[in-house]
């Protein structure tokens, strides 16, 4: 055990990283998708099949080739920049297409005369979606978006195996290969590190539900 | 494209069709209703009214024929039509108040987000149309606090506060209880009564002979019989019109 302790600042640092990964490909991945979802419930036909083929290629494709295409591919078509934010848009990609669905299914268990008679008073699609529909679906939503973040924050170590650098996963990975640590205690401080993360993620989860079941 | 102007009808329905798969529920229905007329629509379920208040909006496209509100035809999807729908009111069988919303910020949304007006006036606004209905002391309250009665009515100030040309109700009574339509009938009565244009889809023959000026019956998605209420409910010219109206006045 005194790996984890000897390399605390390490274990720290990747914490940290890990963190700042989930960060951004949880607040892009709820925006985007939730867009997405708008796209898929829209009036306007090409918009719905934008939002189709969207959840069609990120929710089929492994995240490893989504990651794969951000890391190498974009390089290759002009678009240049630092591995941590090719390693979070690949996140943010893949994890759109499913915080789309949940949020479709929120938006779906909405009563249709909630939508209606948002329009019958003059409110416009989108207007009538962030002031009417997306409130109200926002109570189903929480418990499957929550499952959604959770898996994306246990993603984000095969984001971190592309070089990022320095996260959690990477931590694990310098300690036993180049180091030569014994690999068990070493990756008990990696699941810490995921749990410190995704437990309170959980509890925070939990909390978000009961607020939004009162406030009715 | 014609401009508003005051010689059209407020609505004029031409040679409307609507389908509902192999289901023909509007056959043709041509209809002007002039500015200030309050038009009962009766009919059996079935016969299309709901369909064709619903259109009138575009809450139902159609699929061939013409709609025109206050001289202008209904605009495709888009801003346009919400800008109309903004000057038609509608008010549904199910009230559909928006449940996270208290009744006053319901009746405050549209005219703030649609209108742009500040929220202090609209707030004064609304509370003057929940005064009007009855319930100002309920502003504070959620839909789901609020008996049927009272968020029907909830819902016609919502509808009124657009200031609306045109009232469209579907069925505004149909979802309550027995003792709380006369509240709903009340309201509709005396808007009638300070000339707002308003097409009622309703089974209250109480309220067709009180308020309306015309009454058009439907059955199986035609305009069978256009006529006063006092002709209507006293000498109908049809057999289905008599037929409709042996079933409901005999009990």
């Amino acid at each position: 055990m005194n790996v984890i302790i000897d390399n605390f600042p390490l274990y720290l640092n990747g914490f940290l990283q890990t963190l700042r990964i989930c960060a951004f490909a949880a607040l892009g991945s709820l925006v985007l998708g939730t867009v997405i979802a708008g796209f898929r419930v829209s009036p306007v036909p090409p918009l719905r099949w934008v939002g189709t083929a969207w959840v069609t290629v990120f929710r089929n494709c492994p995240l490893t080739v989504v990651l794969f295409f951000c890391a190498f591919g974009l390089p290759e078509i002009g678009v240049n920049g630092a591995y941590f934010w090719f390693g979070v848009t690949g996140l943010v990609l893949y994890t759109s297409a499913f915080v789309c669905e949940a949020v479709r299914s929120g938006i779906n268990s909405v009563p249709a005369g909630q939508a209606e008679a948002a329009r019958a008073v003059g409110l416009t699609f989108s207007q009538s979606l962030s002031s009417v529909v997306l409130p109200q679906a926002l109570r189903t939503v929480v418990p499957p978006l929550g499952s959604v973040v959770i898996a994306m924050i246990k993603n984000s170590a095969i984001a971190g195996a592309f070089g990022i650098g320095g996260d959690l996963f990477a931590v694990g990975d310098t300690l036993t290969s180049a180091r030569g640590e014994a690999a068990l205690p070493v990756l008990l401080g990696v699941v810490i590190g995921y749990l410190v993360i995704t437990i309170p993620s959980g509890l925070l989860l939990a909390w978000l539900e009961r607020k939004v079941a009162i406030a009715r | 494209m014609t401009e508003p102007n005051t010689t059209a009808p407020m609505i004029r329905l031409a040679a409307v069709d609507k389908f509902f798969g192999p289901l023909h529920v509007l056959k043709q229905i041509t209809l002007d209703v002039p500015r200030g007329q309050v038009v009962v629509v009766l009919g059996p379920s079935g016969s299309g009214k709901s369909t064709l208040c619903r259109a009138i909006n575009r809450l139902e496209p159609i699929d061939a024929g013409r709609i025109e509100v206050d001289g202008s035809p209904l605009p495709a999807e888009g801003k346009d039509l919400a800008r109309l729908r903004a000057e038609v009111g509608m008010v549904f069988q199910s009230f559909n108040l928006f449940a996270h919303k208290t009744i006053l910020e319901n009746v405050t949304l549209a005219p703030v987000k649609v209108r742009k007006l500040p929220v202090a006036q609209a707030r004064k606004t609304a509370l003057e149309l929940l005064e009007r209905v009855g319930i100002a002391n309920q502003a504070d309250k959620y839909p789901a606090q609020l008996s049927g009665g009272q968020q029907q009515r909830a819902a016609i100030a919502r509808a009124l506060a657009m200031r609306p040309k045109v009232m469209l109700f579907d069925e505004p009574t149909s979802a309550l209880d027995p003792e709380m339509v006369q509240e709903v009938l009340d309201v509709m009565t005396a808007l009638a009564a300070d000339g707002m244009t308003m097409l009622v889809v309703t089974h209250e023959m109480g309220f067709a002979r009180k308020a309306a000026h015309r009454v058009i019956f439907m059955s199986d998605g035609e305009v069978v019989e256009d006529s006063t209420p006092s002709e209507f409910f006293t000498a109908p010219k049809s057999g289905r019109a008599k037929d409709f109206l042996g079933k409901i006045l005999t009990h």
